[in-house]
């Protein structure tokens, strides 16, 4: 079952050191543009894959990481939300390429930060019930996972990612978006 | 002495304790707060309130005239008259528009709406370092074109080098 390959995949299966990269911040023209479709086993989207996942690690309260994030309009994502309070299922840490929202039910509101986003945080509504379809790196092969709350948020946060789109395109409303408080 | 609506604004210097004593200054009065808004402006206390009571104007700016005495808020008493709410069978939109800073991104977006007939019911503007964002909802009479307001409001985004999206208001009948 894919579900379950998902779930088993490492990125020590890429077989490369992942770098860390800079995060790019709005208003930077990569992140509101459409990622073009990658070839999951071409070599520097396999080495794209492990920078994902090596920045993502870095980055304090990360749980997942765009392409565009690191200034490259390809569709490929990294998640990880195995450590969040807000999760029920979840399938470690993975890399999806061309991924898309298979089924989605179920919305519920919350509160949203983004990296590339880091002065404001806001209130979005998304499926809380989701399958996503897409393909691993290295390997191409066609996954399909469904999972649920928090880590079915992070899916359709990066997805949108992928597709030019931030948290702010979708907030509910012009009172839904809040400056990120900052101690001093 | 008719039961008379005040709109109150204060605006200036944020502390603590301003919408204390300005609403002491109404409560001693036996002003009835009705809608009220309060932000913050880049740190700049802002807040408007609609108050009913049968009091006079000048009661109601003598109640908050301390407040000014300091010198660092505006305070304005105005007697308004209730408004008739607008009719149904509109549609509501969300409006984000996002991009880099510069000067003529909200008129160029606006217009289009203002064109259109659509009213902002709601508006909300941020600029934090080179981010500019705005996030409106909108009004749309009965009948209007929303695929076209649509793309007169990307097309007049992409003029001033943002992105804006328009979205239905959705909202969950429970």
């Amino acid at each position: 079952m894919s579900s379950e390959r998902v779930a088993a995949w490492t990125e020590a299966e890429l077989g490369v050191e992942g770098r860390v990269l800079d995060v790019v911040t709005a208003p930077a023209g990569v992140l509101s543009e459409r990622g073009a479709d990658v070839d999951p086993t071409a070599a520097d989207m396999v080495q794209l894959a492990a920078d994902l996942v090596a920045t993502m690690r870095v980055s304090p309260g990360c749980v997942g990481l765009a392409a565009n994030q690191v200034g490259v309009g390809v569709r490929m994502f990294c998640v990880d939300v195995t450590e969040h309070p807000k999760t029920r299922t979840h399938h470690g840490t993975f890399v999806l390429c061309n991924a898309e929202v298979v089924a989605s039910s179920r919305n519920e509101k919350a509160r949203e930060g983004c990296m590339s986003v880091p002065d404001f945080t806001g209130d979005v509504k998304r499926a809380s019930r989701l399958t996503v379809r897409g393909q691993l790196p290295l390997t191409g092969e066609e996954v399909e996972l469904s999972t649920d709350a928090f880590e079915a948020r992070a899916l359709q946060h990066e997805i949108d990612h992928t597709d030019g789109f931030l948290f702010l395109d979708r907030v509910a409303g012009a009172h839904a978006i809040y400056p990120r408080q900052t101690y001093l | 002495m008719s039961n008379d609506l005040y709109a109150v604004t204060v605006i200036g210097h944020d502390r603590p304790g301003i919408i204390a004593e300005t609403t002491a200054g109404l409560a001693g009065l036996g002003l009835n707060i009705e809608d009220s808004t309060m932000t913050l402006l880049r740190g700049h206390f802002a807040m408007m309130l609609l108050c009913r009571g049968a009091v006079a104007a000048s009661d109601v700016e003598g109640s908050l005239a301390p407040l000014a005495a300091g010198g660092d808020l505006d305070v304005s008493v105005r007697p308004v008259v209730d408004e008739v709410a607008p009719g149904s069978g509109g549609t509501s939109w969300v409006l984000t528009v996002h991009g880099g800073d510069r000067p003529g991104i909200v008129s160029e977006v606006v217009g289009q709406v203002a064109q259109a007939g659509g009213n902002i019911t709601d508006l909300t503007t941020r600029l934090s370092g080179d981010l500019y964002l705005l996030v409106a909802e909108i009004a749309l009479p009965e009948g209007a074109d929303a695929t076209g307001v649509e793309a007169a409001i990307r097309a007049a985004a992409e003029r001033v080098g943002v992105t804006a999206t328009l979205r239905p208001v959705e909202a969950d009948e429970l």
